[in-house]
């Protein structure tokens, strides 16, 4: 059993969702290749090297790699599929943009974000948001998988002289010129990414307006180091950003600490939370059904609330 | 320049949706259905497309059912101008519709295809991704802008996507492939009088076999099974006393 997986990366470094996917590829066996695709991407590929369990590093270092488009990505790991039974990718923006295009060139159906590993061929998924859950099996001869990053732990990063994978050299495949990036828009942030941190404050349309959501929580997150996160209804209310997004639709999260502020609990935003260690739910309404999976909850009038907390925990 | 918007039949976004007792599936027996959402983003942005000049068709696909047809009336309504419902009862999966539209594609000729980045039944995200790797297209999934242009007589889309942490801008030509995700725009009520009109448009039906497409499943569900409840914790009194809870026996902050 050999597994390739697809490296988040910024060329400079690894992201923290690789490392949950090669947590997943050690539960399918113990010979993981990681794949690192971009350009002048040396730092990212030594990273890699260091993830425990890895034992080889692919690189593969062009221009046309720098934005990670599907189409060459995709092109260059049917490639070099030659060997594997299973390709992994996180389940991001980037790998769910690039795997399902893995899958078909090969010809294989892709099993989207897996929470278990049951077997080399059989795999655990939420389905209807997260309201059910599906075991299925896979007939096809390479499992294309993306991976759910908060139902694995973080594979641990090694130190220089614990890492012993090897790195090669990849010749880069053409460029396709099918998409070309013009520009991002990266809402720049002191604050830990929603994906990676420990403790979550998110809010919802109790806040009443952005000015709220942003006088109310920022200095809540500040205190205790949070990132901060929204309700769909929030979000589409105009108070934050979607990338704030929490929820079936947006991010899923699972901290160590979730404290949700003026959020009443819809279906689609428990999706994205429930898996957190500690959710606590802070309400003016008993009834609001985001009680029903808050360890602790407080009923009473957040603008009066926050602040108190915020004065407690600084 | 003609559009192409697949749209699928699944359960109604607004009901809870129960696991029968026997772990083998959904219950779907008497539930409500509806298009998928994203997919009705689709057919919105096609629709809004052509109604701004840059399209002069727009062909709502579907897959599955009998029923089915009830979701292309109802893209058919919006404002797409004919339906092509591919039948089966067959279980279809994500890999086989993207082979089925890719028949149609080769049928038709469109020039873009639109399609919902996800489903909210099997909430697989592959079905646009699969499309545009078997025509060899270029695509843009998670689309929140779409604009179109022509650039000496070549075709281009100008896509703001939806990237973890912000957006990014792609530009692409066509034929492509895009995914809808929820900003793109909100999705028009069809009208009475509009609902009356789409009964009368062309919907012809084929079968997988017509288009020579093998729809067997490469993935086999076991079972279906509830997610895990989490009980409810405690309410507490005070602000004072959630931070000792926090602190001493939670130990999260």
């Amino acid at each position: 059993m050999t597994i390739l997986v697809i490296a988040e990366h910024d060329n400079q470094s690894i992201k923290a969702a690789t490392l949950n996917t090669v947590s997943a590829a050690a539960k399918l066996g113990n010979e993981i290749h990681v794949l690192v695709a971009g350009a002048n991407c040396a730092a990212a590929a030594e990273a890699a090297a260091k993830i425990a369990g890895v034992t080889k590093v692919r690189v593969a270092d062009a221009a046309h790699y720098d934005a990670q488009t599907a189409e060459n990505l995709a092109a260059l790991v049917i490639a070099n599929a030659q060997g594997y039974t299973h390709i992994l990718a996180p389940s991001t923006a980037t790998g769910k943009n690039v795997a399902p295009r893995v899958a078909a060139l090969l010809d294989v159906a892709q099993i989207s974000d897996i929470v278990a590993v049951e077997g080399a061929d059989t795999f655990v998924r939420p389905i209807y948001a997260g309201n059910a859950m599906a075991t299925v099996k896979s007939s096809d001869a390479v499992k294309v998988i993306t991976v759910r990053t908060t139902a694995f732990e973080g594979a641990a990063v090694l130190a220089n002289e614990g890492c012993s994978a090897t790195v090669e050299q990849l010749a880069a495949g053409p460029d396709l010129g099918l998409t070309s990036l013009k520009g991002r828009e990266l809402t720049k942030s002191a604050r830990p990414e929603l994906g990676a941190a420990k403790i979550i404050i998110s809010g919802g349309r109790g806040l009443g307006s952005g000015e709220n959501y942003h006088q109310m929580l920022e200095p809540l997150a500040d205190a205790l180091g949070a990132a901060l996160g929204a309700s769909r209804a929030a979000v589409d209310a105009g108070y934050v950003p979607n990338d704030y997004q929490v929820g079936q639709t947006g991010k899923i999260v699972a901290p160590q600490l979730y404290v949700a502020i003026g959020i009443s609990g819809a279906i689609q935003h428990l999706a994205g939370m429930k898996d957190s260690k500690v959710i606590v739910a802070i309400n003016k309404d008993p009834e609001a059904s985001i009680f029903q999976v808050a360890d602790y909850g407080l009923v009473g009038d957040l603008f009066a609330l926050v602040p108190e907390l915020v004065a407690k925990v600084s | 320049m003609k559009i192409l918007v697949a749209a699928k039949r699944v359960t109604d976004p607004n009901i809870k949706i129960r696991v029968k007792p026997d772990g083998s599936g959904v219950e779907l027996a008497n539930v409500k259905m509806a298009m998928n959402p994203f997919d009705e983003i689709a057919v919105e942005e096609a629709v809004r497309l052509k109604e701004a000049g840059k399209s002069t068709e727009v062909v709502a696909v579907s897959a599955g059912g009998a029923q089915c047809q009830e979701t292309l009336r109802g893209a058919m309504a919006m404002g797409a101008d004919r339906g092509i419902l591919v039948e089966t009862d067959a279980e279809l999966q994500p890999l086989a519709v993207a082979k089925l539209l890719k028949a149609l594609i080769d049928k038709e000729a469109p020039q873009l295809v639109i399609l919902g980045k996800q489903a909210i039944d099997d909430d697989a995200n592959q079905t646009g991704q699969m499309l545009a790797a078997l025509m060899g297209w270029p695509q843009a999934t998670f689309a929140s802008k779409v604009e179109l242009a022509d650039s000496g007589g070549q075709m281009m889309a100008t896509v703001t996507r939806e990237i973890d942490g912000g957006l990014e801008t792609v530009e692409m030509k066509l034929p492509a492939v895009i995914t809808t995700d929820l900003r793109l725009n909100e999705p028009r009520y069809a009208t009475l009088p509009n609902i009356m009109k789409a009964k009368k448009k062309p919907l012809e039906t084929v079968k997988p076999a017509d288009l020579g497409v093998d729809v067997a499943p490469r993935l086999a569900t076991l079972s279906v099974a509830e997610p895990r409840k989490r009980s409810a914790g405690v309410m507490v009194a005070d602000v004072a006393q959630l931070v000792e809870k926090l602190k001493n026996e939670a130990k999260v902050i």
